[in-house]
């Protein structure tokens, strides 16, 4: 990969194909986790590293064990023409919820501050569709490692910037006079509908 | 005027709370305040300088709209007329008429397009329906929440209802103005309390309501001019050199329309009412600058970062760039709507930031975002609008980060 097409990469999945404003992925923590900017921030950090990590290892896995004729490296000729894609959902969930295990341990023993600033974040990650969906993606796309590294990081980063302009936003809207029926998350949504609104502006840019 | 006063001193017996028609309290409030000067008035200085209050703030707003509304009439007549004679020229109709009930009016004035007069009036012809209509469907929602809600019908809708006729093209259908003003008014400011509570501009949020809803009569080059034959063709600046069949450079504008700077910068092209004129904008900026209503930091950093990309896209040309990357800066400005979303959009005070360091940064994301918009964005030719959206949704997080800055900064001077 060329630092262009890496730019135009990142640029893409942050912006014109935001994983929260255009596909309305990982709504569920995203409406509930957004009413402070500082648990926003720290629960979108969390998606970038999980992203960024389970992307490309599901990347790996389907290349080398999934895909069709991906096993034909074990040289058992009756696997050359094995397409074992079907088990793609059901293992990429399974890599999710290993790797934030997996990275929860490794925090909790090497950087326990970070691990007690996350708290309940990381585990909720497991759940999140945009994590799974950023999977999905990949395989439907056909990435190489080098662009499932890319994509893993910036549209976490994407998803990360969505949830913070919400919490801003809600932040904001602490002081408006809701009606009674609306408050909540009611409001949140028409908010969320509004902002992919703005976030049209980026649709369609293919640089 | 005795007389009325008195008689709205009688209806107040009655719409006071606990009175028989207490729930028209608001209209009657409204009415009173418009006419009068309210009983409650803002005692000392609110403002630390200056007593200002929404209700002066908002007509200051009005009166800087002044030169783009009589420049929105002048040039939506003249496009017309310009567009009757060349299409009498090409035979296409036999005479000079603007047709309906508008040709009624106009016909014994005549079509000329030197003539100042008809095409002021033709002009407001095509103007004033739409204002009117934005004026009753955006007034009566208003009326409704605020009977409703009991809070006070203030003039925040008053700019509202001036700046969305505005944007719009002058063929749009009325009852497309009125659903977009509607929505705008509604799920744009109402829903969260009204003015001063929302978190996007309410205009904006009717334009792209209705640019995305009605992409046929929001777009496209046969909606520019109002013309009495249906889908005449006049292309905006920016949707001529946006067409991905052009490949003439900066010559698709001034050859091919035949548009010169100058005539840009003055407004005598087509586009949305009240965009056109970067003069008119320029005055209404400067009624905004010296009464302290508009921030000129945002109209200065707009002006930066939208430039300043413009300027950098110009240094990437190379022989198979299209042709938005060939606009100089200065074209940048005078087309499309820039000028006017910078001057009186992206200073409305209540979506914008509020931090005066925040403001700087606001204003370059949406100038940047609207020539990245223009330059790089296949789907809209123009981006000023869906810019100031997103400036708009960010700006509470610029908000946060420089308030949450300048506390850690000042923790660290205190050694805490």
């Amino acid at each position: 990969m060329t630092l262009e097409e890496i730019g135009s990469m990142f640029f893409k999945s942050v912006f014109s194909e935001n994983l929260a404003l255009a596909f309305f992925l990982g709504m569920c923590t995203f409406l509930a986790v957004s009413k402070t900017v500082k648990n926003a921030f720290m629960l979108g950090i969390a998606v970038i590293v999980v992203q960024g990590v389970t992307v490309p290892v599901n990347n790996v896995i389907y290349r080398n064990f999934l895909r069709e004729g991906a096993l034909s490296w074990t040289g058992i000729s009756y696997l050359n023409n094995v397409d074992l894609s079907f088990l793609g959902l059901i293992s990429f969930i399974g890599t999710i919820a290993a790797m934030v295990q997996i990275l929860e341990l490794f925090l909790d023993r090497y950087l326990p501050a970070l691990y007690n600033t996350l708290g309940i974040f990381l585990p909720l990650i497991t759940v999140n569709c945009a994590i799974l969906g950023g999977s999905l993606f990949m395989q439907e796309r056909d990435y190489t490692l080098a662009e499932s590294v890319t994509y893993g990081f910036s549209s976490g980063v994407g998803w990360a910037l969505a949830i913070c302009c919400l919490a801003g936003v809600r932040e904001k809207l602490r002081y408006s006079d809701i009606p009674e029926g609306l408050r909540g998350l009611g409001i949140t949504f028409i908010t969320v509908g509004l902002m992919a609104m703005a976030f049209m502006a980026f649709g369609g840019i293919d640089i | 005027m005795k007389f009325l006063r008195k008689k709205l001193d009688e209806l107040h017996t009655h719409v006071k709370p606990g009175g028989k028609y207490e729930k028209f309290y608001a209209i009657y409030e409204m009415a009173d305040t418009f006419l009068y000067t309210p009983d409650l008035v803002t005692r000392g200085q609110t403002h630390v300088r200056d007593g200002l209050d929404l209700k002066r703030m908002m007509i200051m707003v009005v009166v800087a709209l002044g030169p783009c509304i009589l420049m929105a009439m002048y040039n939506t007549g003249y496009q017309t007329n310009v567009a009757i004679q060349a299409l009498v020229e090409s035979g296409e109709i036999s005479q000079a008429t603007a047709g309906g009930w508008r040709g009624a009016i106009m016909d014994p004035i005549g079509y000329s397009p030197g003539n100042f007069v008809s095409c002021f009036l033709l002009g407001a012809l095509y103007f004033l329906p739409i204002f009117i209509v934005t004026q009753i469907a955006g007034g009566a929602c208003e009326v409704v929440f605020a009977s409703i809600r009991k809070h006070e019908i203030n003039e925040g809708f008053l700019v509202t209802g001036m700046l969305y006729p505005l944007t719009l093209p002058p063929t749009i259908p009325l009852w497309q103005v009125a659903i977009g003003i509607i929505f705008g008014v509604v799920v744009g400011k109402e829903i969260f309390g009204g003015t001063g509570k929302n978190f996007l501009n309410p205009a904006l949020t009717a334009r792209a309501f209705l640019y995305f809803a009605y992409p046929a009569q929001m777009s496209g080059d046969k909606v520019w001019v109002a013309t009495p034959v249906d889908g005449y063709s006049a292309a905006t600046s920016l949707g001529a050199l946006a067409d991905p069949e052009q490949h003439a450079g900066m010559a698709v504008i001034t050859e091919q329309l035949g548009i010169s700077w100058s005539q840009a910068f003055f407004g005598f092209i087509p586009g949305s009412m009240g965009e056109t004129s970067t003069l008119a904008c320029l005055l209404g900026a400067i009624i905004l600058v010296a009464t302290g209503i508009g921030s000129w930091r945002i109209m200065v950093s707009v002006l930066v970062g939208a430039l300043g990309s413009a300027w950098l896209f110009n240094l990437g040309v190379t022989a198979e760039t299209p042709n938005m990357f060939l606009m100089p800066p200065h074209w940048h400005l005078v087309v499309g709507g820039l000028a006017f979303g910078l001057v009186f959009m992206a200073t409305d005070p209540v979506s914008a930031t509020m931090t005066e360091k925040g403001k700087w940064i606001y204003g370059l994301v949406i100038g940047v975002t609207t020539t990245l918009v223009r330059v790089i964005n296949p789907g809209y030719p123009e981006g000023i609008m869906l810019a100031i959206l997103f400036g708009n949704v960010v700006a509470p997080l610029i908000d946060y980060c420089v308030i949450q800055l300048n506390i850690r900064r000042r923790r660290v001077r205190c050694g805490l």
